[in-house]
């Protein structure tokens, strides 16, 4: 006899360690953890967010995008039994045995105001709205900070030097957590400063590009609109046999 | 206490599965398994898609959409009481403003952005967000944003790819707007300093989307959504627009008039004049005035339909939805969701989060546990989503993972089998940088995925300007519907976000200088609703706006205590 298949059904079931929160039941393997300093058994296989989801916290601080992108859940953690501080981003760490560990959801930072229209990439640009970036003392700390693994040292050294296309591509996977500025001894935010950095390069460094410009031109003098007044009243069958028409660009 | 064993990132007993793939892969060199015929789809479709399998909508009981399919979910949010008693809110106004934005995506951002550039005094916006400024899925997007601005396109065959994209039912003169400020928004974009990826001769590198005829997709790398997001996010931080974050919208204010009378003389019917916001940390409430209010609060993948795992940012539960309902904004396109195929399936710290299409159409493949290609690789989205279910829980080919999910293999070291050694590491850093933190070398072994639950195609339903069918309330972006109709293709989410986040700033900016004064604000609406609620027989068991989705163990919930 043929039992039906509750597909969807399954798929919920399955799905609920990261939907509704894990059962106990489901967990085979545990580890301990200590969420500022109070110790918790948590499933093994969870993040540190899950983690401490698991163990009764809901964020409103400290989680955003849970897949590696805002930079809201910076963390700093130790290992049991070492002196060693470490960084992570909750949502994109797995939980070890023995993590003591605690968050840094917000960096009191300051980002200068900036009109980049009336800049331009003038190398001085840096020092005028960071001239703490003088105070590097090429510790290094930041870069080893980072939960990206980018040379955050070396941007800002590229940034002293004015070098806007340095500081754009190795930046360029920031995520703005904030970790390396909470850990500069010479207080330096260099996340701003990279931002600042790619905004100049991007606008003046990458020529504006010229089919992009035509297209606006066109559309400003009206080009295409005989096409938007036709779409707006044919039928729903022209419509069809107008998208049926479309002959695909070669690769 | 025993901990996981892992061999290259995946559990032992995985290990022998992704064997029987690697092994597999030098004879599937040159083999790719046919595409599905109409009825094969067709099948496939109404016995495993989530949008047709049977259960999970139901129509909405009242309101102006009364009778319109919704997912469960999303009726169970319209179908709630509200979060506060209107009769015990005092509306002494705390904040008084020209225009109201609520989300910080790219959205509301670039509302704000323009709303200022259109003459309205930053002193006279006011953006407020659940959580941090950015906070959003725009800053998740990784393929691209569609423009047709080279010369063997136009914004006319970009309109026809969204159209038919959304099976002809997405809103013509909406979706026109679109298409035509693409080639737009492109240029403000560059103009503010956004790096996209460009040839050496200076040209964009443009790209192919899913169900478009012409290559338009604009990236930058694989960060797309996160570079828009930072740069506009800078612009709009110099500009010191005042901010409120960790400030939800509860309810919308209205100058509703009471009786009947006053709407037979003409009168409007209401008028959306502000918000009641609710800080999440200390619990109190503000009122705030407004000429015009923008809801920018994104989709409502947190709403987890069907009890899917999400690709969706944590704040993305459907608020700005309820709240416009409530205040009589039409909504259409409800009834669908879309899923995407590959979401992460492992490991448990990624499960649902997207892995783009594009690994597929560069070579990778979907393969079962015994390291059989058994689909086509680029079936449309919602064909192959079906198919890795199917292959999961029919034919029970999957792989279950120590949570209990079970997914097929997306066979990425065939990328660079067939493009040469390097292609992985150069095309998809992002990518390799997330399997690497778990110790997975996805350009050496396969990664596990399954569908996620990626996109609110349906939502508020507005006009080219942003406007909605109350007067004083624009939306833009996710929580709109009509520009995509039924399906949104690839790369037009991030380009309706800022399109939309520019006019809805731009048309509010004109909408307020025509408002000379405005009444006292009132939660009457609210009142109504809630009476239509007892009427239709609504049981006090929910409430929404849910704000965040909770994922707190069950262990401890059952223990916990409230006493402080």
């Amino acid at each position: 006899m043929e039992k039906k298949l509750d597909v969807i059904g399954e798929i919920k079931k399955a799905s609920k360690s990261v939907t509704t929160g894990i059962d106990e039941k489901d967990i085979e393997y545990w580890v301990e953890i200590y969420i500022m300093g109070k110790g918790y058994k948590v499933p093994a296989a969870l993040t540190v967010m899950q983690a401490m989801e698991y163990a009764g916290y809901r964020f409103t601080r400290a989680c955003g995008c849970r897949a590696g992108f805002c930079g809201a859940c910076s963390t700093i953690y130790r290992m049991k039994g070492e002196y060693k501080l470490l960084t992570c981003m909750a949502c994109q760490t797995r939980v070890e045995d023995g993590m003591f560990l605690v968050q840094i959801p917000f960096a009191p930072a300051d980002k200068p105001s900036y009109d980049l229209d009336k800049e331009s990439a003038d190398p001085s640009i840096f020092l005028k709205y960071f001239p703490e970036i003088a105070r590097c003392v090429s510790c290094n700390t930041c870069t080893k900070a980072c939960p990206q693994d980018l040379e955050v040292m070396d941007y800002i050294q590229s940034a002293l030097r004015g070098d806007f296309k340095a500081v754009a591509e190795e930046s360029f996977d920031c995520i703005q957590c904030g970790l390396c500025a909470m850990r500069c001894p010479a207080e330096i935010v260099h996340y701003n400063v990279a931002q600042l950095g790619r905004r100049v390069y991007g606008k003046f460094l990458n020529p504006p590009e010229k089919s992009v410009e035509a297209r606006v031109k066109e559309i400003e003098e009206g080009k295409f609109n005989k096409d938007r007044d036709n779409f707006l009243k044919v039928s729903e069958k022209e419509m069809r046999k107008l998208y049926a028409e479309r002959v695909r660009e070669a690769d | 206490m025993a901990e996981l064993k892992l061999v290259g990132g995946y559990p032992e007993y995985m290990r022998k599965s992704i064997e029987a793939v690697n092994n597999t892969r030098e004879e599937r060199r040159n083999y790719t398994p046919p595409s599905m015929t109409a009825e094969q789809r067709t099948e496939i479709l109404s016995k495993y898609h989530p949008d047709f399998v049977p259960g999970g909508k139901r129509k909405i009981k009242i309101g102006q959409n009364k009778g319109d399919m919704a997912p469960s979910e999303v009726t169970d949010l319209l179908e709630a009481y509200p979060l506060i008693d209107p009769k015990k809110i005092k509306l002494n106004v705390d904040y008084e403003t020209d225009i109201l934005i609520i989300g910080s995506g790219l959205a509301g951002l670039s509302a704000a952005i323009l709303a200022n550039d259109c003459g309205i005094p930053k002193e006279k916006i006011l953006l407020a967000t659940k959580l941090r400024v950015g906070d959003s899925n725009s800053m998740m997007a990784e393929g691209g944003t569609q423009a047709a601005d080279r010369p063997n396109d136009n914004p006319a065959i970009h309109f026809l790819d969204a159209y038919g994209g959304g099976h002809f039912t997405n809103k013509r003169d909406v979706l026109w707007g679109l298409v035509e400020d693409a080639p737009l928004v492109i240029k403000w974009l560059e103009n503010l300093g956004t790096m996209f990826d460009k040839n050496p001769d200076g040209y964009f590198e443009e790209k192919w989307g899913g169900g478009t005829c012409r290559k338009r997709m604009h990236a930058c790398r694989d960060y797309t959504g996160l570079e828009e997001l930072r740069v506009v996010r800078d612009e709009f931080r110099s500009r010191e627009i005042p901010t409120l974050e960790f400030y939800s919208a509860i309810e919308l204010l209205t100058d509703m008039c009471e009786d009947d009378a006053h709407k037979s003389k003409g009168s409007k019917e209401n008028k959306v004049t502000g918000a009641v916001l609710w800080n999440m940390e200390t619990q109190e409430y503000k009122i705030v005035r407004a000429k015009a209010t923008i809801i920018a609060t994104g989709g409502f993948g947190r709403l987890h339909i069907r009890g899917f795992a999400t690709t969706n940012h944590y704040g993305a539960t459907g608020d700005g939805l309820v709240l416009a309902y409530r205040a009589g904004a039409k909504l259409r396109d409800t009834d669908t969701v879309q899923y995407h195929p590959t979401g992460a399936a492992y490991p448990q710290q990624i499960v649902g989060l997207l892995l783009t299409e594009k690994l597929r159409s560069t070579g990778a493949q979907p393969i079962n546990k015994t390291g059989e290609a058994f689909v086509f690789p680029l079936e449309p989205r919602d064909i192959e989503a079906s198919s890795f279910i199917r292959e999961c829980y029919e034919r029970d080919n999957g792989i279950t993972t120590p949570t209990g999910m079970r997914g097929v293999w997306l066979d990425t070291p065939r990328i660079d089998q067939i493009n040469g050694k390097g292609y992985i590491a150069k095309s998809f850093p992002g990518m390799v940088r997330m399997f690497e933190r778990f110790g997975i070398d996805m350009i050496k072994d396969p990664v596990l995925v399954s569908p996620t639950l990626h996109y609110q195609n349906g939502g508020i339903e507005t006009d080219p300007k942003g406007k909605t069918n109350i007067e004083g309330l624009f939306v833009a972006g996710e929580v709109s519907g009509g520009v995509h109709g039924k399906n949104r293709l690839m790369g037009n989410s991030t380009l309706d976000c800022i399109v939309y986040g520019r006019r809805s700033g731009i048309y509010a900016a004109e909408y307020v200088n025509k408002v000379a004064k405005l009444n006292t604000p009132t939660l009457k609406h609210i009142e109504k609703y809630i009476k239509m609620l007892k009427d239709a027989k609504i049981k006090e068991e929910r409430k929404s706006p849910i704000l965040l989705p909770d994922y707190r163990g069950k262990a401890t919930l059952a223990r916990m205590v409230d006493i402080f």
